[in-house]
């Protein structure tokens, strides 16, 4: 052998991970910057699904922004819908009927399941568990069943409206949530028992992606991947809305702040979301499902029908919108990802003057180089699952 | 703490640098002197009795029109103690830039990056000031409002990547 | 009857232009090219309850050159563009594009200054699948629409 042949050097070696790679959760690009298997540098590129959302809602009446908040983030619609009608309904300054809260709340939290779900799937089929992504969809299927029951479609239900719902549950709908949320505990333990203590599992997300509780806030995460570090921060307790004040459930916490944990946060966070659920089913008052309030909400098709002012108010509603007061709103909820936060500029015009959007799955993933710099290759694929992106609400 | 008591602190600390205190729908906005953003940003996370440890959101708006004037909006929230606040700061339209606040949070980093991208904003001392949603070679910032909803595109892609086909 | 009658009845005659379209028909491969909303319906596609295997065409491949079925599934912005056409120059012949969802078909709500006004401005497109997302079944139907195509294919 020549001595140049024997002579090893070293050297850095950058890859691009994505943003057509199976386990960036979308269209997330990475570069990637390697010492042997180590990463020295991770600098994530985002932008691949930038829509102009925050442009075109500039265009837009302020019913006619509902649709565009179902398509942030994609795996829970509902959450955005709630998010965006509160920041609303807080500008006009109006309150809503018990009944269509109770209603918000019972979809809100099934569709933190489903996005949960989706997590769960995704993140395990990721780290190489595939049968867990079958079992997540065979029950994500039973509540896309629910959803189609009530607002008729699978994934952007729309099903808010500012001032309550849409309409009225339908029937058979309570029934089909009581089947549903009596199965569910026992298919978590069916998920539970494939991975919890699975030591290939354990291998794989025990100690990967550390972040600690001070960095977790200094980089501004929230929901479990904050939670995950042992923060006690969920915004249904510390700023109730809908009601959540009248809900009794308890906030999961993890300890190390690893894959693993924020794990074990979710997991059993889908239990607690489920809890709220029966709660909420059990408890459901009756009334109406929106607020009347004049110039906001659309009169009864029965007014419109019979009487010239509803149907004046009704058309000037369709064509032209609501006018809230000139003024600005902050509004959080504690979507299935974290804080999600809109804030609304009003001009006092039918359309909303600027419209911001403060997307948990941005923040969190802002995160990642400091979670897996210094660690190997494959934990990358561990962390950007544990922190439950979605690139909707990333780019907007 | 409550909105007012929030105020009076503050005020009482940067009587010069803080302008009116606006309270809308229970809550509250101070509005800043860009000069002193950072400075009122480190005052309001290390106090001990504000406490905001949290950046919940920062972003523009475009107010050109009325007023010949960018707003930069910072949104603060304090995990320990519960409470929030909005704080407000006026650039120029021309030539627009403020300091920045990536080294009292690190999460402002890519917040700071995005209105950068959306309306030109410069944040002086940013590590890494690029564009993050927009391509590279993407002209202009999207959110401004003399920029036209449907882009100034130049070229047609299918001349770009479908010539010579049917 | 020709042939057939001196071969008995353990073989057919068929030409070979049908047996290799039914084979490419029979097993295609999609190259699931997920970009938003409409990724989850194209998930929900392959899981139990619609099991895309029984058309099939589950083996989702994320390598291109694996794969003859390329679904584009969700909002396609200048930003990514090039990197469609680049993973659709990369898959071998003969390939079919499935635009799934109103954005992947026109844009959809979005005409923006940022999003493609309809995936055809960078490739050729074979089945356009309307729907915001469209359901699984709508997914299916797209599918044995490619696969009808692909029957009246010659070598």
């Amino acid at each position: 052998m020549t001595e140049s042949a024997t002579t090893t050097t070293t050297h850095l070696m950058t890859i691009n991970m994505g943003p057509q790679h199976p386990s960036t959760h979308g269209v997330l690009r990475l570069l990637l910057e390697l010492d042997g298997e180590m990463i020295t540098k991770a600098v994530p590129h985002v932008g691949f699904l930038h829509r102009g959302v925050e442009k075109l809602a500039e265009y837009r009446t302020y019913h006619q922004c509902i649709p565009l908040t179902d398509r942030l983030d994609y795996v829970a619609p509902f959450s955005n819908n709630l998010a965006y009608a509160l920041t609303v309904e807080k500008l006009l300054g109006i309150e809503i009927p018990e009944r269509a809260q109770h209603i918000r709340v019972l979809l809100c939290e099934l569709t933190r399941i489903t996005s949960h779900l989706l997590w769960l799937a995704t993140h395990a089929l990721d780290i190489g568990a595939m049968t867990v992504f079958f079992y997540c969809f065979r029950e994500r299927e039973a509540i896309y069943d629910i959803f189609e029951l009530v607002s008729g479609a699978r994934m952007h239900l729309s099903y808010i409206r500012v001032g309550g719902v849409a309409r009225d549950i339908p029937g058979g709908f309570l029934e089909k949530i009581r089947t549903f949320v009596s199965e569910f505990p026992s298919r978590i333990n069916e998920y539970e028992t494939l991975l919890t203590d699975n030591p290939i599992w354990k291998k794989r997300t025990v100690g990967v992606g550390i972040i600690s509780a001070e960095d977790a806030i200094d980089f501004g995460l929230s929901g479990p991947s904050l939670r995950g570090s042992g923060v006690n921060w969920d915004i249904r307790k510390s700023e109730p809305y809908s009601g959540y004040d009248k809900y009794n459930f308890a906030v999961p916490l993890g300890k190390n702040g690893d894959v693993y944990d924020r794990y074990r946060v979710r997991i059993e966070e889908m239990h607690q979301s489920n809890r709220i659920v029966h709660q909420a089913l059990n408890i459901l008052p009756k009334g109406d499902c929106i607020a009347s309030i004049p110039n906001v909400t659309l009169p009864s098709k029965e007014d419109v029908e019979t009487k010239m002012e509803s149907m004046i108010s009704h058309f000037k509603l369709i064509t032209d919108g609501i006018h809230p007061p000139k003024g600005e709103v902050y509004t959080s909820i504690e979507a299935p990802k974290g804080e999600l936060g809109f804030y609304l500029v009003s001009d006092g015009s039918s359309r909303p003057y600027r419209l911001k959007i403060r997307p948990p799955s941005f923040v969190n993933l802002e995160a990642l180089p400091k979670m897996v710099e210094g660690r190997l290759l494959s934990d990358v694929v561990a962390t950007i699952g544990s922190l439950d992106i979605v690139l909707g609400e990333i780019d907007r | 703490m409550d909105n007012e008591a929030i105020a009076t602190c503050v005020k009482t600390r940067f009587p010069e640098e803080i302008g009116d205190a606006r309270i809308f729908r229970n809550e509250l906005t101070l509005m800043v002197k860009k000069e002193y953003v950072a400075d009122v940003a480190r005052f309001l996370k290390e106090n001990k009795e504000l406490e905001f440890d949290f950046l919940s959101d920062l972003c523009g708006v475009d107010r050109i029109a009325t007023d010949d004037v960018f707003e930069v909006v910072y949104h603060f929230y304090s995990i320990q103690k519960n409470h929030r606040v909005r704080i407000k700061a006026l650039v120029p339209a021309i030539e627009p830039s403020i300091p920045t606040v990536t080294d009292v949070w690190k999460t402002a980093n890519w917040h700071e990056r995005e209105t950068y991208d959306m309306f030109g904003i410069m944040f002086v001392g940013h590590p890494d000031l690029r564009k993050i949603l927009t391509p590279d070679d993407f002209e202009g910032h999207p959110l401004r409002k003399d920029y036209p909803l449907d882009g100034r595109q130049p070229a047609k892609l299918r001349d770009i990547y479908r010539k010579g086909e049917a | 009857m020709g042939l057939e009658s001196h071969l008995g009845d353990n073989i057919l005659t068929t030409t070979l232009t049908t047996m290799v379209n039914w084979a490419r028909k029979s097993s295609l491969w999609p190259m699931p090219f997920g970009l938003a909303c409409c990724a989850i319906e194209m998930m929900a596609a392959v899981a139990p309850r619609y099991d895309l295997a029984r058309f099939g065409a589950e083996v989702f491949r994320f390598s291109p050159r694996q794969s003859d079925l390329m679904i584009v599934a969700g909002t396609l912005t200048y930003k990514m563009a090039s990197v469609a056409r680049k993973i659709y120059d990369q898959m071998p012949e003969p390939k079919w594009v499935i635009a799934m969802g109103a954005c992947a078909i026109s844009g959809g709500v979005y005409n923006t200054y940022s999003v493609v006004q309809g995936l055809d401005e960078v490739m050729p497109v074979d089945v356009y699948l309307p729907g915001c997302p469209p359901r699984p079944e709508a997914l299916i139907h797209a599918i044995m629409e490619i696969q009808k195509k692909i029957e009246k294919e010659s070598l």
